[in-house]
């Protein structure tokens, strides 16, 4: 049975708060931890298979032109090599997330350097390796394309286009105006686990164990590109090691790793190495961004201006949405959001982690900072006096909307001076020492899901579908809602994900995971207690289930009478969608050193509040946000994708050169969960939380280095030499 | 001669291609996929082994170098019916997400606990001798090859620091 549920209606009678068992919310840790920790989950490219051939991808060499002849016969020559794969259908760059099509295919067409153009599959990984270095390739150069942003004309994204009022007028009546310029240089995803499939063709299946986000879409983005059904496809990605927007859609190495399979009619396994994760995976794009604020004497907006640069490839729609927090985080009824688009031949731009507010907030709120020194307003109170009380372009009510919270309680867990803001105060040795902070805010998505339950007749329950976790806990918070419903200790439910072969989930990005599946999942289990009550002859609402047992008389066992109940619930976002403005909200707060004479910035300590619905487990919802305020250090100090201005190839396409945080560049870090319902955000009044967290920290260490050293910076990240650069003499 | 290796205790024959690098050998020769790949260049630490009670990158060294060694893999130090204190601390300090670099995390740990118990000095201590105790910056400081790229250096630390103190006392 399915029971389908359009949420038109904020839910504010969810029985999650009035159930018995005591698991919702709690801090257990994860149900799949034990695996991990021992070694023992699988991934992609670690099942056991028989006769598996190894392939390596081939990538281009070149910028832009044609792939003229790949020399196959001197391949197959090379010891241990099977095939050469050099089809149409191989694809020439990532899906974009929930394209649910082939992205661009064809790959003798090359557009970026490092692009795959072809895969040798060999009986070992070493001969493989060793025969896709060697192959000779010919190509036809096109020569000289654009590859950076400033050699094209750039093109508006006109959807994003908010005019309103006259902000030049305001900027030239305002109290106190800023009209800054920041920069942003691009990021990696870099998740741990290299992009990986295993592919198994029967002659009538395909069976692929992949690192995937969202099956549901990239089952269909394989369909396409191969050219089979959907129904003879089956995907696997139980454990996926890191996602990070990276995982989204279906990368190279998927399509590979199946062509190769269905031609050689034997298994192939396809592991991209780190330097082709970089190469040929999404990045997130560089941006230039202009913020203009004009405030009256109080510090209260009245003019708000926010336009961004940012780059892709021809062809691909994606377009960092810079602004899409912007929007409405804070008021002025003068606005000017714009957002442009330049065509340039790097590798794809999509989706890394928080795409848009990951770098259009900590922008914003460093030009906030700058407001707030210019009016000689303390800046977490010229936020607090700038909150809309409704969404300042759409005019919708929020649906919930909790800054204000994270920042009193914030910066009162902080200890935050609200006297005064003179930089340079503080100076212990070489090291000035400051502190800072930014507001946050991401918007909230959710999703349609559909997952299937069944309590089975031996007092335990299986949750089946297709949605993922990737270290963002879905295994476990699907667990609590189970057992908070059906009065269950989580170590009596199995939890089966990350198979297309079960009911179909949203899959795991844009933060949306959790609270999609979570509300399929409950939809679920309400048609179960349902059926319990009526078996009980009493209403739903009055059953009370926990540790096994219904009230304080029958067990599950005993009611089930030996039969399962299985429901499949399908949640569906409705009107709630269309009738509120959702986000989540928070604030952070961040104490820094720099060394005056290096330029060395050092994070003593941070913390951020955070606003986003329902928490489903309170150990599992914090540890993303540290996973986001530790992005939030890298973004600020040391991430950076440098590209070579002669052809555009990544300069530093490894984790030696791209610089994510490291142990020594973490403090211990104090997270704020702050307690809220959303009942307009989903059914179960969860929102997300996994981007969150780096939504505009990297702002708040901006603004301490300016407190401690006097350095005003305008380009992320911050190294050293821009850090001195900056500094007072 | 005896052209074998020791892992978890066991003899196995070295591999006849000399390329196979340590990590790949444990990962597909043996089956041992516990031991992660991420970078292969010896940058992210997720495939960090004990050799020898020695904590080293074994994607930067060839299995045939290793003739005679004792090596110690994640599946070596617990499993899921008898963690060792490391894997029990990171199950409960939450000290992973996805859980990939986990196994070259608690490796790692397990091995930077002795070199401090042996009086080796690291970039945070205060000076070269002496005895060094296992505090927060001398946790980050040595664990800082283990890249963790979901974040949870916070509570992987808070893990360390639970079983260095409780081995202490």
């Amino acid at each position: 049975m399915t029971v389908h549920f359009k949420q038109d209606q904020p839910a504010t009678d969810n029985r999650l708060d009035t159930m018995a068992q005591g698991v919702i919310g709690k801090p257990l840790p994860r149900i799949e931890g034990l695996a991990k920790v021992t070694g023992t989950a699988p991934y992609a490219a670690e099942y056991v298979c028989e006769n598996c051939a190894e392939g390596v991808l081939v990538t281009a060499t070149i910028t832009r032109g044609t792939v003229v002849r790949v020399d196959i016969d001197g391949a197959m020559r090379m010891p241990g090599v099977v095939a050469v794969i050099e089809d149409d259908r191989l694809i020439a760059r990532p899906a974009q997330g929930t394209a649910n099509e082939a992205p661009k295919q064809q790959p003798r067409t090359v557009c970026y350097w490092g692009q795959p153009i072809a895969l040798v599959v060999a009986e070992t990984f070493e001969q493989a390796r060793d025969a896709a270095r060697r192959i000779a390739v010919e190509y036809r150069d096109d020569g000289d394309v654009a590859v950076t942003p400033a050699e094209v004309a750039a093109e508006e994204q006109e959807d994003e286009t908010v005019r309103e009022g006259n902000l030049d007028k305001a900027m030239a009546d305002a109290a106190f105006a800023v009209d800054a310029t920041y920069t942003t240089q691009g990021h990696a995803s870099a998740a741990m686990e290299p992009h990986a499939a295993m592919a198994q063709w029967d002659g009538r299946t395909l069976t692929v164990h992949a690192s995937l986000q969202m099956l549901n879409y990239n089952i269909c983005e394989l369909a396409d590109a191969i050219g089979i059904g959907a129904e003879n496809i089956r995907l696997i990605s139980r454990f996926v090691g890191g996602g990070f927007g990276s995982k989204l859609g279906i990368s190279e190495e998927v399509v590979a790793a199946s062509l190769a399979a269905m031609q050689l009619q034997r298994p192939v396994r396809v592991v991209m190495s780190r330097q082709q994760v970089f190469q040929g995976i999404m990045r997130r794009s560089e941006t230039t961004q202009r913020l203009r604020l004009a405030a009256n004497s109080d510090g209260a907006l009245t003019g708000f201006g926010h336009e961004a640069l940012v780059s892709n490839l021809p062809g691909e729609e994606f377009a960092e949405p810079v602004l899409q927090s912007s929007h409405f985080l804070y008021p002025g009824e003068n606005r000017e959001l714009v957002l442009k688009l330049a065509r340039i031949h790097r590798m794809t731009a999509g989706s890394v982690r928080a795409p848009g507010e990951a770098v259009g907030m900590p922008a914003l709120e460093a030009a906030m900072d700058i407001l707030a020194e210019k009016a000689g307003i303390d800046p977490v109170e010229l936020r607090l006096r700038n909150i809309p009380d409704k969404d300042p372009e759409r005019g919708l009510p929020f649906s919930s909307h909790k800054l204000a919270e994270c920042l009193r309680q914030g910066a009162e867990a902080f200890g935050w001076d609200h006297g005064s803001r003179l930089a340079r105060q503080r100076r212990e040795g070489e090291w000035w020492i400051g502190t800072g902070m930014a507001s946050a805010a991401r918007v909230h998505n959710v999703a349609e899901a559909k997952a299937r339950v069944t309590l089975k007749a031996d007092g335990t329950a299986v949750v089946e579908t297709d949605m993922t976790d990737i270290g963002t806990g879905t295994y476990t918070v699907v667990a609590q809602i189970v057992g908070e419903m059906l009065g269950l200790r989580p170590e009596r439910i199995l939890v089966d994900l990350g198979d297309t072969r079960h009911p179909r989930g949203p899959g795991s990005g844009g933060s949306w995971g959790a609270a999609s599946i979570g509300s399929a999942v409950y939809v679920a289990c309400m048609a179960i207690r349902e059926k319990l009550a009526a078996q009980l002859g009493t209403d739903e609402s009055q059953l009370r289930l926990s540790d096994g047992k219904a009230g304080d008389g029958q067990t599950l066992v005993e009611l089930l009478d030996g039969s399962d109940i299985a429901q499949t619930g399908h949640y569906e976002p409705g009107r709630i969608k269309d009738d509120f403005a959702a986000s989540g909200f928070g604030a952070f707060f961040a104490q820094v050193r720099v060394n005056h004479y290096t330029g060395e910035t050092r994070v003593d300590r941070m913390l951020g509040a955070f606003g986003f619905g329902r928490v489903l487990n309170a150990k599992t919802a914090r540890s993303q946000c540290l996973g986001g305020i530790t992005w939030s250090i890298g973004m600020a100090l040391t991430e950076a994708l440098e590209f070579d201005p002669r052809d555009g190839h990544l300069v530093n396409r490894d984790l030696a050169e791209y610089h994510v945080p490291v142990h020594r560049d973490v403090p211990d870090l104090d997270v704020i969960l702050i307690e809220e319902r959303d009942p307009a955000a989903s059914f179960i009044q969860a929102k997300g939380i996994g981007e969150l967290g780096m939504c505009g920290g990297a702002a708040s260490i901006a603004n301490a280095i300016y407190n401690a050293c006097g350095a005003r910076i305008f380009d992320y990240p911050m190294t050293p030499a821009r850090v001195l650069a900056a500094m007072p003499d | 001669m005896a052209s074998e290796l020791i892992v978890n205790g066991r003899p196995h024959r070295l591999p006849d291609d000399p390329r196979v690098s340590l990590l790949d050998y444990l990962r597909h020769d043996l089956g041992l996929t516990g031991t992660k790949k991420g970078c292969d260049h010896g940058q992210c630490g997720a495939c960090t082994v004990i050799v020898n009670g020695l904590r080293i990158n074994s994607c930067l060294s060839l299995a045939v170098m290793h003739d005679g060694d004792q090596i110690t893999t994640i599946e070596g130090l617990g499993t899921p019916e008898a963690p060792s204190p490391l894997q029990r601390a990171f199950l409960a300090h939450d000290g992973f997400q996805c859980g990939y670099c986990t196994p070259g995390q608690i490796c790692s740990a397990t091995a930077m606990l002795d070199e401090i118990a042996n009086g080796w000095p690291s970039d945070a201590s205060a000076s070269l001798e002496g005895r060094f105790e296992p505090t927060g910056e001398e946790i980050r400081e040595r664990m800082s090859g283990n890249l963790c790229r979901c974040g949870a250096y916070a509570n992987i630390v808070a893990a360390i620091a639970d079983v260095a103190t409780e081995s202490d006392a």
